[in-house]
């Protein structure tokens, strides 16, 4: 017994000193090989007496376990530490630059045509286009405004051909032409866009966009016209109260006619939607004419309704503080950065017209 | 339209005040542009005070003051005054000002060499009296608390510019406006004196009209006037013109104005001496020609409406008169002219030669046709009571009577229009007002439309009259109808949405640039595209519709790289123009990448932007939007703006016609000739209209969903191959050896050069084999393997790399 408890303590001070994994398998090697100290042991109780050998064998077992144990320990610890020191040396300065985060962005115009589309989706509205290039009877003629028409002068209008059949459009109307003319009432749509007018100065830019809206329907009113715009502008400024006004004016198309006013103020040298009392024209509208339902093979008699058109990228610069409509087209990559919007930032009624 | 609330008076009686009449204006429809005061000369001259006055250093009757001019700001002036003392209140005119005495306009002058900055004025210099012994002295208790102020009252009244909507020519008149306004219930319109004119003798000046197809007048009306002694106009009269923001002329061009803004009611007046005997109101002749009364000569077409005498073109009928017979001081007899142009004739003469008139503007938009004698009498007591002179009868001649415009109207439209009920009583109130003549029929109202209101032709115009007239304030704001018809967008309206914020979500910067171009840049991109000429251009380098949505992209890439951004990502959605017919436009995302992939970075390697980068970026924008990236072909088939061999279309079918998409490299040419600074240069583009929209759904088009639990093998080839061969083309020969088994091929390495013959590539690739039904064994991958080996080298001519 003494003979095992010297070799167990023995081997316990050098596990004990001992830093090397493999100097540690070597000594359990020494050990419990196959001709290892205790696998010695352990070979010698068939040689003994019955009542010795059930002693020592218990003893050899707890020596055994003990051992083992130790090792295992050893090693462990061995390893907890290697590894600590590699991840020590592994060390990174986390604070470096990431690699480089291209960050594309969403043109404002195209996040308000966005905005307007969902605000209108909402009450049923759906979308429809029509090309930028237009004929004469698409863009005026259909739309109540003859030839020679004093009201012609109030678009500036591109001409592809000397004839001036061909035009870039002056305004989104004709898309009410051409929607009317290939389908049957009620008609539900807007109709988003660019338009163009030869007018170039500072609040002005040749090429700008607009939105149509037209509603046909056989009991269609002023009063719904009203109600869908003072919907549209609220949603859209995302305010609980618009000041808005409508004031009586003229446009070929509609009958009767009005601009529409909302209600603002300068704050702090910002544009305050909805409140004081300065008025900001932001959009034309009105009863669609008898003349031009006619025109379209709609029996005014029987349908309806208002048509509105509104600036999209005066609505954009009111909602997000530009102050150069210019700008919008001019492909600054500082501009399209600051104003830009994420392409992720889809706009929605569920999660939120703009964060 | 301009006009003071003081002659507006002239025919409106109305307690209301200034503000309530500019709302009152804008309620109904004549949207106030303005309300000011004109501004004055004499603005600028304001009370001040001499603070301290001393001695100039350099001139012993002079004095330096230093003068308080208000708004805690003091100036030194340099005075000559003897009375120049501390503590005076005087009058300052500040550097800008012009003395009214002698019209000089003073600036910042050096008076003995010291700076004076304006001047401290004396009566006789403001034109107050004689003194001009020393400068003003104002009452201590009347002017102490007034420093800063005006020293001369603006008396000039404040002026209403109205925008009046081109529909509305009535009320380019004051009368007319006041006409609304009393409809409105600002007021009473007044009635219009009877005139007590006395006649004397005949318009012994023949007119006529002659009866032709193309004729612009149908009605000529004219007086004359004997013995007039034209002058300048009185000081009422000339204030009207000046309010006008005109300048008065004579009292005859004066009067005439005067009758046209308050009545709209233009005239004419000639020097009754200057006529070749007769007038006629003709056609013109092509070649016919008269210097105008705005000093042109103007070189007439065909079928413009002028009056002529014997001699020749007097004017140009509703436009402008001319020089020949135009009054002046010493005219002695007048013909007076009040007549009625058709408007189209007037818009297509004045479009062809281009003026604008104020007459123009009026005929253009339709004048009342019965106001021709009204019109004649107003002007002919004017010009008898500044001018003098003996009046003949009016002679009016017509070619054409006019004809009442009746209108049925049923009530009941109006309530369906507007969605709210005026009282029967009240509508035709507003419309008498407005000059209506109403009879009622049972329910219906008959009612003739006033003269002056060209615009009014049918029932809804009537409904517009009362709206307006009684306040768009009374329409109800009904909530929104939510009923939708069909879904918000369609197919392609998705797509274009979609892709629009798929390529943005891969670092581009969406950009909008206008729909037309430098015909210049456009050239090196519109392929074979008819050049769209825009007729009238806004400039002459955006002067075609852009065939390409490349070119103001480069051009505006071009202008960042100028401003010092060197990796640049860029993309724009929108039409390119195919011809000049609507419709013929292709909506195309357009996208280009300059510069490096990483610049300055600390761990990568900086890598100029390749074909390879944009390939992935249409890829995946394409994949995300739908498309099955397994069904994507890409061949070398590129627009020759793209480099020939570093380019790539994207397509759906071996032989479409038209590309989904185009990637690479752009043309070193272009970039040679656009002189374009960067270190690379790469572009894409999705043409939208060529994406088919699928019958099915994304979700009915998914394969059903099974997966293969058994092992899978990966074996890497490495094949010897002809240079030019395509890489796509090797891994369709490898899938389509067991389309089941073979379940990804990828190429993982090209090589040239060293142990690899000239003309020759290695192309090294991984397989990935997986059986749906078993584990494969080695004889199984044998097998395989061979047989990819085999056909390889069978389809391509390649040789495995052993």
């Amino acid at each position: 017994m003494s003979d095992i408890k010297k070799i167990k303590d023995d081997y316990i001070d050098k596990l004990n000193t001992e830093n090397n994994v493999d100097k540690v398998n070597n000594i359990k090697s020494e050990l419990f090989g196959k001709n290892g100290i205790i696998s010695n042991e352990f070979k010698k109780l068939g040689s003994i007496s019955v009542e010795e050998r059930k002693k020592l064998a218990s003893d050899l077992n707890n020596v055994k376990d003990e051992l083992q144990n130790k090792i295992s320990i050893k090693i462990q610890e061995i390893e907890t530490q290697e590894i600590n020191l590699k991840l020590e040396k592994e060390k990174i300065d986390v604070t470096l630059p990431e690699r480089d985060i291209k960050i594309g962005k969403i043109h404002p115009v195209s996040q308000v045509i966005d905005e307007i589309s969902s605000i209108f989706s909402e009450i049923g509205f759906s979308v429809e286009e029509g090309p930028d290039v237009e004929n004469e009877y698409n863009n005026f003629t259909a739309l109540n405004t003859p030839d020679n028409h004093p009201a012609r002068d109030m678009h500036d209008t591109f001409y592809l051909d000397n004839n001036k059949e061909l035009l870039l459009r002056t305004h989104t109307s004709p898309v009410q032409v051409r929607t009317m003319l290939k389908g049957k009432p009620p008609f539900k749509i807007i109709a988003p866009g660019r338009t163009y007018r030869s007018d170039s100065d500072q609040t002005h830019a040749p090429m700008f966009h607009q939105v149509e809206g037209l509603h046909i329907d056989k009991n269609i009113n002023m009063g719904h016209l009203k109600g869908c715009l003072n919907y549209f502008i609220k949603e859209f400024f995302e305010v609980d109260k618009i000041k808005m006004r409508f004031r009586p004016s003229h446009f070929p198309f509609t009958e009767p006619s009005a601009e529409v006013d909302i209600g603002y103020e300068i704050k702090n040298g910002k544009i305050v939607i909805g409140e004081g009392d300065k008025w900001l024209e932001i959009l034309g509208c009105g009863m669609v004419h008898p003349n031009v339902l006619k025109n379209v093979k709609v029996n005014p008699s029987k349908y309806q309704g208002y048509a509105f058109g509104i600036g999209i990228d005066r609505l954009g610069m009111l909602k997000y503080g530009i102050n150069d409509l210019r700008a919008f087209f001019e492909t600054d990559y500082r501009w399209l950065s600051h104003f830009g919007f994420d392409p992720l930032d889809v706009p929605s009624n569920y999660r939120g017209l703009s964060r | 339209m301009k006009f003071t609330v003081d002659w507006l008076k002239n025919h409106l009686d109305t307690k209301f005040n200034n503000n309530q009449i500019i709302d009152k204006l804008t309620n109904i429809g004549l949207e106030v542009e303005s309300f000011e005061s004109s501004t004055s000369e004499l603005d600028t001259f304001i009370v001040a005070k001499i603070i301290n006055a001393k001695t100039h250093p350099n001139a012993d009757r002079l004095k330096l003051c230093d003068v308080d001019i208000g708004n805690d700001k003091t100036i030194e002036v340099v005075c000559g005054a003897p009375n120049a003392k501390n503590g005076l209140l005087t009058v300052y005119a500040p550097p800008g000002s012009i003395i009214p005495k002698n019209q000089m306009k003073l600036s910042v002058s050096k008076i003995r060499g010291v700076t004076s900055y304006g001047m401290l004025c004396s009566e006789s210099e403001l034109l107050l009296s004689n003194e001009s012994d020393g400068i003003i002295e104002l009452k201590n208790n009347k002017y102490a608390n007034k420093i800063g102020e005006r020293y001369f009252k603006n008396t000039s009244e404040k002026v209403i510019d109205l925008s009046i909507t081109p529909n509305r020519p009535d009320c380019l008149g004051v009368r007319g406006i006041a006409r609304d306004l009393s409809a409105a219930g600002a007021g009473t319109l007044k009635i219009n004196k009877k005139s007590n004119l006395k006649y004397r003798g005949n318009q012994n000046i023949n007119v006529t009209i002659k009866k032709e197809k193309a004729q612009g007048c149908t009605i000529f009306g004219s007086c004359l006037i004997k013995g007039v002694t034209n002058k300048e106009s009185p000081k009422w009269l000339k204030d009207k013109i000046l309010s006008l923001g005109q300048k008065p002329i004579s009292a005859i061009v004066d009067i005439t104005n005067y009758v046209m803004f308050d009545l709209n009611r233009p005239l004419h007046a000639y020097d009754a001496d200057k006529i070749d005997n007769e007038i006629i109101v003709r056609s013109s002749f092509k070649g016919e020609s008269f210097e105008a009364l705005d000093n042109k000569k103007y070189i007439l077409e065909n079928d413009m409406c002028v009056i002529s005498d014997r001699s020749g073109v007097l004017g140009l009928g509703g436009i402008i008169g001319g020089t020949r017979s135009g009054t002046e001081y010493s005219t002695k007899n007048i013909l007076l002219e009040s007549a009625y142009f058709l408007p189209r004739s007037i818009r297509k003469t004045s479009k062809q030669l281009n003026i604008d008139t104020d007459a123009k503007f009026r005929f253009e938009r339709g004048i009342d046709p019965l106001s021709i004698e009204e019109g004649l009498i107003k002007a002919s007591e004017l010009i008898k009571q500044i001018c003098g002179g003996e009046i003949s009868n009016l002679d009016v001649k017509k070619i054409e009577n006019y004809k009442k415009t009746i209108i049925n109207f049923d009530p009941f439209l109006f309530e369906k229009t507007t969605g709210f009920n005026v009282e029967n009583k009240e509508l035709i109130k507003i419309l008498e007002k407005l000059g209506f003549n109403v009879s009622k029929n049972k329910k219906i109202l008959k009612l003739v439309v006033p003269s002056w209101r060209p615009d009014i032709t049918q029932s809804i115009d009537i409904v517009e009259e009362i709206v307006r007239i009684k306040g768009y304030e009374h329409i109800n704001t009904s909530e929104p109808i939510k009923t939708r018809l069909k879904p918000t967008l369609n197919y392609y309206q998705k797509l274009f949405h979609f892709l629009q914020r798929s390529v943005a979500s891969k670092g581009y910067l969406e950009t909008v640039t206008w729909s037309f171009t430098d015909s210049k840049i456009n050239q090196l991109f519109k392929e074979n595209n008819e050049e769209i000429p825009i007729v009238n251009p806004i400039s002459s380098d955006l002067n075609v519709l852009r065939n390409s949505i490349f070119p103001n992209l480069i051009f505006y890439l071009k202008k960042n790289l100028d401003r010092g951004f060197k990796d640049i990502s860029l993309f724009e959605i929108g039409p390119s123009f195919k011809g000049k017919n609507p419709g013929d436009q292709l909506t195309v995302i357009g996208a280009v990448r300059a510069g490096k992939v990483s610049r300055l970075s600390w761990n990568d390697k900086e890598r100029i932007v390749d074909t390879f980068d944009v390939k992935k970026d249409v890829i995946q924008s394409l994949y995300e939007a739908g498309i099955n990236k397994d069904d994507i072909i890409i061949d070398d088939r590129t627009p020759s703006y793209y480099h020939p061999g570093k380019s790539g279309g994207v397509y759906l079918n071996k032989n479409e016609k038209n590309a989904l998409a185009y990637f690479g490299e752009i043309h070193p040419n272009i970039i040679k000739k656009l002189d374009i600074k960067t270190e690379g240069l790469v572009i894409f583009e999705i043409c939208l209209d060529y994406i088919k929209e699928s019958k099915q759904k994304i979700k009915d088009l998914k394969s059903e969903y099974k997966f293969s639990d058994f092992q899978k093998s990966e074996r890497d080839f490495a094949f010897i191959i002809n240079k030019n061969f395509k890489s796509q083309e090797l891994v369709n020969i490898i899938k389509s050896v067991d389309s089941e088994l073979i379940k990804s091929v990828r190429v993982f390495d090209v090589f040239e050069g060293e142990n690899i013959p000239e003309g020759k590539k290695s192309l090294a690739v991984n397989v990935t084999i997986q059986s749906e039904e078993k584990t494969l064994n080695e004889n199984d991958l044998d097998n395989i393997n061979k047989l990819i080996i085999s056909s390889v080298e069978s389809k391509s001519g390649a040789k495995i790399r052993s």
